[in-house]
């Protein structure tokens, strides 16, 4: 079991979302950036579809009855394991009777903690996820949660070679549609050509944009259509909305032009203060790029492996030296630090 | 059919109406095509997402274009009686609007029997056609950002009911106590496609 002890103001239980049931109406929800959370659970050996942590802002603080391995990914933030520093992009080793407290969230907007084993709590409809548009899933975390985790189970550690940055400005590669005809022949270059802000009406649906308009050629709805995650939607006024995982399963703003799979982690990255430059690509270097994002995830992640194993060995002696209060892999250096206590 | 890319992984198909929508579905579903991941059907289209680096999707796209209308009908539609509460916050406003009485609009709204066309937008949301013209309305210029669970709505030519509080743009007329969505059940939607609807006002 993991007690919340501090929520922080936004965070959830996450997987990779409802899949195939949009049929039904429901949003799929799931990671903002699903790059991220694969990653947290690749560096704890979980499958990619595990439930982790997604936090927004300010992490949690959390105490663990379970010894476990942890790894946090994603925004850039500064953790502590028992009052100690802890690293990011790699996987932690968490005594039972632990607190980890995750800060303020300095670059990017998500932060993820993956558990090993994966964040037990019952699944609706296939996912563990908070489907933060219609309530479905686990209510986002309270102070005073237990969140159910399966015994600890890693046999080899690991580290993210390179972890990704967040830049304030981004660029974003799109391709065209599939509503272009809704649009003035000009309105597809202010896209491309203008810089743009996400403005502060943002969340896990959707970043609403700010500093560009798109003029409409057609005013009518769009009859509601099935909808993806990248589609960036203009409303009657102009107005782009970008859909994030938890967009609702239809809508019926027309869409200029759809974010490409490999840049679709990133948007669960901004927030407002961010800017976007958006670029036209063609698909097939929208698909090089989704092959070359596969290619690096399998090759950045390295197995810690003596190190990690030998922390596993010490975790198990701590049990009968309660004085060891941490051992992590020391920036995947393949060095050990361990921490005794007071 | 038309054929659009919707993005590297999507395609939007359009068809005639929503029943051709869900019939394809049927079709495509039967097929257990590589790859594809969500078949979503829309009021005149047909939202089919694969994994682009299993499904090449432009083979898959001239196939649709290429392929006649599907041959599948639907189930035999149910029959459903909702009692409503015409309490929502829009109805007067709106009758005034309209230049009709409150009770005109909700005689108006309770004449008719629905079909639903398709769910959209959250759990178990059905998008009902036969709504009377003379009801057609646009939604909110602004959105309220939690609209109450049951809520009985319309906007342009459709009703809906919205079985969560999510935020919402419709125009509200009342409540209804009935389910509409319970993940627990084998069947969470309440309602197919192609079912009946009717709405009895209660005081």
């Amino acid at each position: 079991m993991i007690t919340v002890i501090d929520a922080g103001p936004l965070s959830t239980v996450q997987d990779l979302g409802r899949q195939s049931y949009g049929n039904l109406g429901l949003p799929r929800a799931g990671a903002a950036d699903g790059m991220s959370l694969r990653v947290a659970n690749r560096l704890v050996g979980n499958a990619d579809e595990a439930a982790a942590l997604e936090m927004t802002v300010r992490g949690a603080a959390l105490r663990f009855e379970t010894g476990t391995a942890v790894a946090l990914a994603g925004a850039r933030t500064e953790a502590t394991l028992d009052g100690e520093p802890v690293p990011m992009y790699q996987s932690l080793l968490v005594r039972a009777g632990a607190t980890l407290r995750i800060g303020r969230i300095t670059e990017g907007w998500r932060t993820y903690l993956a558990v090993a084993g994966g964040i037990g709590v019952p699944p609706v409809l296939g996912s563990r996820s908070s489907d933060t548009l219609s309530g479905l899933g686990p209510a986002p975390l309270v102070a005073g949660n237990r969140l159910p985790v399966a015994p600890f189970n890693l046999a080899e550690g690991f580290y993210l070679r390179s972890p990704p940055r967040f830049p304030q400005e981004v660029r974003l590669r799109v391709l065209p549609g599939p509503h272009d005809e809704w649009f003035t022949e000009n309105a597809l270059q202010t896209l491309v050509g203008t810089s743009c802000r996400v403005s502060a009406q943002s969340d896990r649906s959707g970043l609403r944009l700010e500093g560009m308009a798109l003029p409409r050629a057609r005013q009518e709805e769009l009859s509601s259509a099935g909808m993806t995650v990248g589609a960036i939607q203009v409303t009657g006024g102009g107005l782009p909305i970008v859909l994030l995982p938890n967009h609702g399963s239809t809508g019926g703003y027309p869409v200029i032009a759809t974010v490409i799979s490999a840049d679709i982690p990133m948007l669960g990255q901004l927030g407002p203060g961010n800017s976007i430059r958006f670029t036209l690509v063609t698909r097939d270097a929208a698909l090089k790029a989704l092959r070359e994002r596969e290619r690096r995830l399998q090759q950045d992640i390295v197995g810690a492996d003596a190190g990690l194993l030998a922390a596993r060995a010490l975790m198990m002696l701590a049990g009968r030296h309660p004085s060891l209060k941490q051992a992590v892999m020391d920036d995947g250096k393949r060095r050990l630090r361990i921490r005794r206590g007071d | 059919m038309k054929v659009r890319y919707f993005g590297d992984s999507s395609l939007l198909v359009e068809t005639e109406d929503a029943t051709v929508a869900q019939g394809l579905r049927a079709e495509l579903l039967a097929e257990a095509i590589p790859g594809l991941r969500e078949l979503v059907p829309g009021f005149r289209s047909l939202l089919v997402t694969a994994d682009p680096l299993v499904t090449d999707l432009e083979a898959l796209a001239q196939r649709l274009q290429r392929r006649g209308p599907p041959k599948f009908s639907l189930p035999v539609p149910r029959q459903h009686e909702f009692t409503v509460s015409y309490d929502g916050e829009d109805l007067a406003p709106l009758a005034r609007r309209l230049g009709m009485e409150a009770d005109d609009l909700i005689r108006r709204h309770t004449a008719p029997i629905y079909t639903v066309a398709f769910l959209g937008f959250a759990p178990g949301f059905p998008y009902l056609t036969g709504l009377d013209p003379a009801l057609h309305a646009p939604r909110r210029a602004s959105p309220r950002l939690r609209v109450p669970a049951g809520s009985v709505a319309i906007a342009d030519e459709f009703c809906g009911i919205y079985p969560q509080a999510t935020p919402g743009g419709w125009q509200l007329l009342g409540h209804t106590q009935a389910p509409l969505f319970d993940p627990g059940r084998e069947h969470p939607a309440l309602l197919a496609p192609g079912d009946r609807v009717r709405f009895r006002a209660v005081r």
